[in-house]
This record gives structure tokens, sequence and C-alpha cells, in this order.
């Protein structure tokens, strides 16, 4: 029965992750790059959901309704400046401006709110209830709403990029850059717009994550980018659902990690991260290999 | 191959590849001068002093080493700190089985350059953004896994034996001339691979890779012998860095601030110069001592001025001298004379 | 003051695209030397020449996609030569590029729908294409990764025209493709014509282009060997500025029209 909860907690988590994922991989497909300050923005989110709910007492899930707007026009601005500049001077270059981001992130909440582990919402019904099947398995009601809100931000993110017009045109611009230009598309917006979706998406993960256990400066790397790459590169490169698929599937490696050895959660994640390496470097979703 | 091995090949009457040996015999001997000098401190400075030089001294090398994959192998690896972690933890081992860590530390980076192997074939299929993070999430992996053995102190780390009954004072000297070797060896090893045939393949890989498979380069083995390279490198700064401390704690020997320190440091001072990470090196340790005391701010402010360096100044404060002075105090590239050399000399490089 | 046998054009009206004293570098390497010439609006413009005539370039950079180091590109009497590639095709400026470059993972309709969003109010619309080219109709839904390169390169024209160009420029329609898809493929020129629009392209093929075109421009390294309606130069006079053998210089002893005026 142990196994049992160990995989639907398991699963239950991938959606958290997917929520990590999605965005990083939305802006890798369009703009072939790693935003490697992806998961400390997600720990600003939730720095700033703290700071607006300390200061006005608003309820938690309100002030997701303001931090993913919020963040999603820091996405754009980010974006169209620093990010712009540097994806014209190669991929090194990105590389290193959002490595010096996260670090300059990382330790600018390191030096203005200390080390100190932060939650969200602590003694919301939300957060601390939970429910049973049968007499062994106990399920947190927020990792079920989690999940669903996952799911949600995945069907609407393939809603928006299969049916709307800026979708099609942020897949036409994954395509082919210079043809987008030619048919009129002005693909630093179009940038924009993807960056914008991918830092809405994490700012929801990162008040998730705030509820769902603590953060702290360090969590942006250590916790959510490196899961999300997992969750990525299992799932496959470039695939929206592959996010949740990869997520469920480090979710559920982790969980029975634990069970096995409560010191082996994160190592048994990153273990099937690098089996799906060796045996399926193009992920469990993807067609063809991408490098 | 000729030009590889020929300091200077004449093309035609009017031009002429050149390395200017004179150049590298000048500063061959300078840099001999100064490793000299530099050895001679532990009896003139103060114990401070050589301690903060030891610390130079890793950086320097972790950022050649990243510099020798970064700027001329094109492997942007965000995970270095494994090969710290783990350079520091095999001086552990090793001390632990009673022997003295100087003595263990050239056998641990020797062995992490055979771990480096297995680890080449994992990554080695991923590319640029993707290559960075799968080598920060293999990392991580390997500090999770080496924080499983409790004989190793699990997640807390253990003091480094082997020190009882040394003089403090002979410990600190030691440390210091095992730091500065270190050091030199890397820059010698970087320098002497960078002027042979590897160089060759990774200048013209750098240029473009597909003329230069196709021209036979053997991209792949050039790109796994620098792998390997940096791994010896990075895991012998590890083990100077466990020296110096006197203790090998895992989360701070396997910290991504390494790989962030060794790549702002090449970035700011030049990325694909050997003189670059010194002038970065530098700048890091002022930057350092100068914010020590208020905290986080030299990691920010650092962060910051790579940011608008890779932004603004794309071949760093080297860069920036190169381009007035055409100087180059170790040259592994190429130059291109005209005439009688009344001409101002261009790089064939840039 | 031009010898070559396009004078009488300039009676058109204002030209709708002025070339001048254009150079563009690729490096070091120069793939446009100060090269001229004027596109009167209903002209099929043909560029020919051989490979790196520079022809394409010529064609990139009047999209925008290469900067000129001097010269300048007028489109309808304004200086479009700082625009960005997305504006000019906004203005009506809009290329077909060299080797089709549909977005592959998008449907063809979807494909149509990109080249229509930032569309001009004209006659073309996704209807009208699938009206002209009737078989796209019932593929609208396929990839076109999936498509022959013949469809391809129609669709590619399709995704062009729903912009209601102006100037439609064509970069080597022909190029991949068999000789009767490229004759059924410019056989749909004069359909296209019908609608208002001009065309300026490029083709190696040079018979092909002397069918289509009413005025060719032949170039060689960067400049111009000839100029003229397809009538009123000989073969010779094609093959010998073509291939830039010697006399060319007599056959058209002035660079363009942009030193006439």
């Amino acid at each position: 029965m142990a196994w049992v909860n160990a995989v639907i907690q398991g699963v239950l988590t991938g959606g958290l992750y997917a929520l990590f994922a999605c965005g990083l991989s939305l802006l890798f497909g369009v703009m072939k790059v790693v935003n490697l300050a992806h998961g400390d923005l997600a720990v600003i989110a939730g720095y700033v959901a703290i700071g607006i709910i300390t200061a006005t007492h608003m309820p938690v899930l309100w002030s997701v309704v303001v931090v993913v707007p919020v963040m999603a026009v820091l996405g754009y601005v980010l974006q169209r400046t620093v990010i712009q500049s540097s994806l014209n001077r190669g991929v090194l270059t990105t590389l290193i401006v959002t490595l010096g981001l996260s670090m300059v992130i990382e330790n600018g909440l390191l030096q203005f709110f200390s080390a100190d582990t932060r939650g969200i919402g602590a003694g919301m019904s939300l957060v601390t209830s939970s429910f049973s099947l049968g007499s062994q398995i106990q399920i947190a009601w927020l990792l079920v709403v989690i999940f669903a809100v996952a799911v949600v931000v995945l069907l609407g993110l393939q809603y928006f990029l299969s049916g709307s017009s800026y979708g099609r045109l942020i897949r036409a611009v994954a395509d082919d850059q210079e043809a987008a230009q030619l048919s009129g598309a002005d693909y630093r917006h179009v940038f924009g717009i993807a960056a914008a979706l991918a830092l809405g998406t994490v700012a929801l993960g990162g008040i998730a994550y705030g509820m769902y256990s603590d953060l702290d400066p360090t969590t942006g790397t250590d916790t959510i980018l490196l899961f999300a790459f997992v969750a990525v590169v299992i799932g496959g490169l470039g695939s929206l659902w592959g996010t949740l698929l990869g997520g469920i599937v480090l979710g559920v490696a982790q969980q029975i990690g634990a069970q096995i050895n409560i010191s082996d959660e994160l190592l048994a994640g990153y273990l099937v991260f690098l089996a799906v390496l060796v045996l399926r470097p193009q992920g469990l979703t993807s067609r063809r290999a991408q490098t | 191959m000729s030009l590889a091995t020929d300091t200077s090949v004449p093309i035609s009457a009017d031009f002429h590849v050149t390395r200017s040996r004179q150049n590298v015999a000048w500063t061959g001997l300078g840099a001999l001068v100064v490793v000299v000098v530099l050895a001679l401190f532990p009896y003139i400075v103060y114990s401070g002093t050589t301690a903060i030089l030891v610390q130079a001294f890793i950086v320097l090398t972790l950022a050649s080493m990243w510099n020798l994959m970064a700027g001329y192998a094109g492997l942007v690896s965000v995970g270095q700190q494994g090969f710290v972690g783990l350079g520091a933890y095999f001086v552990l081992i090793l001390a632990l089985h009673g022997l003295s860590p100087f003595a263990a530390l050239p056998v641990a980076a020797i062995g992490c350059g055979v771990v480096a192997l297995p680890l080449w074939w994992l990554v080695s299929r991923l590319r640029s953004g993707y290559f960075a993070i799968a080598t920060w999430v293999l990392a991580a992996a390997i500090m999770l896994f080496i924080e499983r053995f409790q004989s190793l102190g699990g997640g807390t780390g253990l003091p480094l034996p082997g020190f009882t009954g040394m003089n403090p004072t002979l410990i600190t000297a030691y440390t210091y001339w095992v730091g500065l070797a270190v050091t030199a060896a890397a820059m010698l090893a970087v320098y002497v691979l960078l002027r042979g045939r590897l160089g060759l393949v990774l200048t013209a890989v750098r240029d473009d890779e597909v003329a230069a498979r196709s021209s036979g380069a053997r991209v792949g083995l050039a790109r796994l012998i620098v792998f390997v390279v940096a791994g010896i490198g990075c895991a012998a700064a590890g083990g100077v860095l466990a020296i110096s401390q006197l203790q090998v704690q895992p989360t701070a020997v396997f910290s991504v601030q390494w790989t962030a320190e060794m790549a702002f440091a090449t970035i700011i001072g030049g990325l694909g110069t050997i003189e670059g990470p010194i002038i970065g090196t530098a700048v890091y340790m002022v930057l350092q001592q100068t914010l020590a005391s208020y905290n986080a701010w030299y990691l920010i402010i650092l962060g910051l001025v790579a940011i608008v360096v890779a932004l603004f100044a794309r071949r760093g404060l080297w860069g920036l001298v190169d381009e007035r002075l055409h100087l180059r105090l170790f040259p592994v590239g190429y130059w291109l004379r005209t005439g009688a050399g009344n001409g101002r000399p261009r790089s064939l490089r840039n | 003051m031009n010898e070559s046998t396009g004078g009488g054009r300039a009676g058109n009206g204002t030209p709708i695209l002025e070339v001048r004293d254009l150079s563009v570098y690729h490096g070091q390497l120069r793939a446009l030397d100060a090269l001229s010439l004027r596109v009167y609006p209903g002209e099929v413009y043909a560029i020919i020449g051989a490979n790196g005539a520079g022809k394409s370039t010529l064609l990139r950079t009047i999209a925008g996609l290469h900067h000129p180091q001097s010269g300048s590109v007028l489109f309808e009497g304004t200086d479009v030569t700082g625009l960005r590639p997305e504006r000019r095709a906004r203005q009506g400026i809009v290329m077909v590029p060299e080797g089709r470059r549909l977005f592959g993972s998008l449907s063809v309709e979807e494909n149509l729908k990109v080249g229509a969003t930032y569309a001009r109010s004209g006659p073309w619309t996704i209807e009208r294409v699938y009206e002209t080219f009737d078989w796209m109709r019932d593929r609208r839904n396929q990839r076109a990764q999936q498509l022959s390169g013949g469809e391809q390169q129609t669709v590619a024209i399709g995704r062009a025209l729903v912009a209601n160009p102006r100037l439609l420029l064509l970069d080597e329609l022909s190029l991949g493709l068999a000789p009767l898809i490229v004759q059924r493929i410019y056989g749909m020129l004069p359909q296209i014509l019908e609608t208002g629009l001009t065309v300026l392209l490029v083709e190696q093929d040079v018979s092909q282009a002397l069918r289509v075109a009413t005025h060719i421009h032949c170039l060689l390294e960067g400049r111009t060997t000839l100029e003229g309606t397809p009538a009123g130069v000989s073969a010779e006079q094609v093959e010998a500025a073509y291939f830039g053998l010697a006399g060319t210089a007599a056959v058209n002893g002035h660079p363009g029209e942009g030193s006439v005026s």
C-alpha cells in the first residue's frame, strides 16, 4: 500500500513540476535557449506574493491574480531588453546573461530577505487539509488543486498556441524566424509574448511551491530550475504535454526513491533523468532527436 | 598540419603567417620569473596574504579551465562544481586512508579525469543550453550520491585529516605552494594544448563546425580531451580548496557558485584568450576583498558586471586592451603580417 | 542615354521600386557593387545571372534581410532602406524566399493565416487562394512539411499573396523542382498579375525568365551586364552578359538606370 501511495503522491507532484517546466520548454522551443534564471524568477513571484499578502492581508488566491500578470509583464520586459540583446550575440551570451541574472536574483534575495525559508498560506485550510483513500493513503487537497491548475494551464497554453493568432505566430517564429519576418511578424514582440507566458506559468509554479513546501533564495536553482529541466528532458524537448509526463515520471521516481530510503528522494529523480539521457535522449514523447 | 608545428610559414612574398617567437620567449621567461617570485611569498608576506592568494589560485585555475571549454571548445558547462566537489572528496578519501593530502591531490585530480570519461559520454549528445544544464544536474546528482556515504560525513562533511603533527606555518606554506603549482600547471597545460593540433581543430570548429568536420577534424575527440582536461583542472582546484579549508562540506564544494565565479571571471577578463582569466580573476579578487564585509554584495556586483560585459564588451577587458595595443602575452593564434612588416599585424583569429 | 531596350518604360509613371547605388558585402566579399534598378508598376522584372552573381542578395536586401553598406531602396517613392523586413512586408514588399521556407509544423491553412496576420487590404484572401489553387482546400489541414516541393512552393506563394503585396519578390521559384512543375507554377503568374501587383523575380533558369518577364536584368559579380525587354535582347547578348564573355561592355556601357534620370 505504501508503494501505491508513493505512486499517487508522485503523480500529483508531477503537476507541480509541469508548472515549473512548461515555461522553460516553451521558451526553448521558440528561442532555442535555456533561461537559467527561470527558477529564480519563480521564487521572486513567491516572494512578491508573500510581500503582498503580508502588506495588504489579501487572500492568498487573490495574490495569484495580481502576481501572475505582474510576472508576465516582467517577462515581456526582460525579454525585450536584456535577453533579446543577449540572443543577438549568440547562445553563450544568453547563458552567461541568464546565469548572471540568476546569481543577482539569488544573492539579492539573500541580501535583502536573509536565508530564512518562507511559506505561503501557512494555516490555510487548502494547505493543511487532506482526504483519505482507504485506510493508509492520505492525499493533500493542495496537491490535487495544483495538479488541476497544471492541467488547466497546459490546456490553456495548448488552446492559445493552436487557436489564437499570437499562438500561431509563436509557432511560426519557432519554425522559421526569417520567414515569419517576411510575413510581417516582429519576432522580438513574439518572443516577448512567449516570455510573458513562460513567466506567468512559472510564477504559478513558484507560488504553488511556496504553499506546498517553503521558498528560500536557493530554491530557484536547487529545486525549480533543475526539476523543470529534468521534466523537460524526460518528457521530450519542446513538447508541452511532455512536461506533464516528465513531471509525473520525476515525481513518481522521487516518491519511490523516498520510499526506499528517505534521503534518496532527489537522487532517484536524477537517476531516472540520466537513464533517459542514455536510453532515449530525445525524451519519452518526442518523435525525433533534437540536440 | 605544418602550421601546427612551424612557428613561421611563408605563404607568399608579401604575406607572412607568424607567431613571433621572441614574444613567446620573453613571455615564457616573464611567467617563470612571476612564478619564482610568487613561490618566495611565504617567506616574505603574512599568512593572511598567502591565504588570499590561494583563493585567487583556485579561481584562476577554474577560470582557465572554463575558458578552455567555453572559449575554445564551445562547451558551456554550468556543472564544473561537480569536478570541484569530486576533487575535494577524492582528496578526503585518500587522506582518510592515510595518505598526506598534498600527495593525494595529484592522484585525486587524475582520478577525476577518469571519472570525466563516462560523464562525457552522458552529456556529449546535448548541445548548448541543454549541455549546460545537464552538466548542472549531473553535478547535483554526484553531490547527492556522495552524501549517501556516512563514512564521508553524509550531508555535513568531514574535517580533512592528515595534518596532525605538522607545523601550522608549514601547512600554510605548503598549501600556498600546492595552489601555485596547480595554477601554473593548469595554465601551462591550456597553453600547450592550444598551441598544438588540438588548438587548430578547436579553432576550425569555432569558425565553422560543419566545414571542420567535413575536412576530417576529429571534433568529438577534441571536445572529449578538453572535457577531461577541464575535469582534472577543476578537481585539482577542488583539492586545493579542501586543503586550504581543512575540511570538506558537500554543499560548499558542490556549490554552483564555483561555476558562476569561474564563468564570470572568464567573461569579464576575456573569453577565448589565455590572458582573460588572469584579468578576470584579478577583478574578482578585488571585488571580493573590497566588498567582503557586505555579505552577498560582491556576488551581486560580479553577476551584474558579467552581464554588462557579456552584452557590451564581448571580448572582455582583455579584448579592450587587445583592440588598442594588439598585444598577446600568450599567443596561440597566428598573425598575418603584410609586406615587410611595416603594417600593423592583424590577427587571423578575430 | 540608356542604350538598352528598356528606354521606353519611363513613360509608365513613377517606379514602384527604385534601387540606387546599392552595395552589399558578406564579410569581406562584395556581393553587390553600386547596383541600380527601377521597377515600374505592373512589370514582371526578372533578375538573371549565374550562381553567385548577387541575385538573391539583391532580393534579400530589398526585402530587408541584408543591410547595404551604401545605397538606398525606395518603395513607392519612400526610402525604406532602414526599415526592418517585417515593416517592409506590412507596407507591401513581400518575398517568397528561396527554398519555400514554409512553417513546417504548421498546417497549410495556418501558414496562410500567418501570411494574412499583418495583411494590407486588397483582393487576396485565403478563400481566393483556395479558389486559385483548388487542390489546397482539400489539404488545408495537412502539415506543410508533408507536402511535395511543388505544393510547398505554391503554398509559399499563397502565403505571400494573402498579405496583399504591392510588390511580390520571388526568389528562385524553380529551385529543386521538376521542369513540369516549374512551368505549372509560372503558368499561374498571369492570374496573379491580374490583381494588379508587380513582380520582381530572381531566376537561374534563363529561358523560363525570358518567357515570363516583361523586363530582364542580368547580373554578373554584383554588377549590371545587360538590361532590356526579352524581345529586345538577342540570345548572344544574354549569353555574353550571363557568362561575362568579352564584349559585354559593348552591349551595355552603363551600369544601370540609376545613373540616368
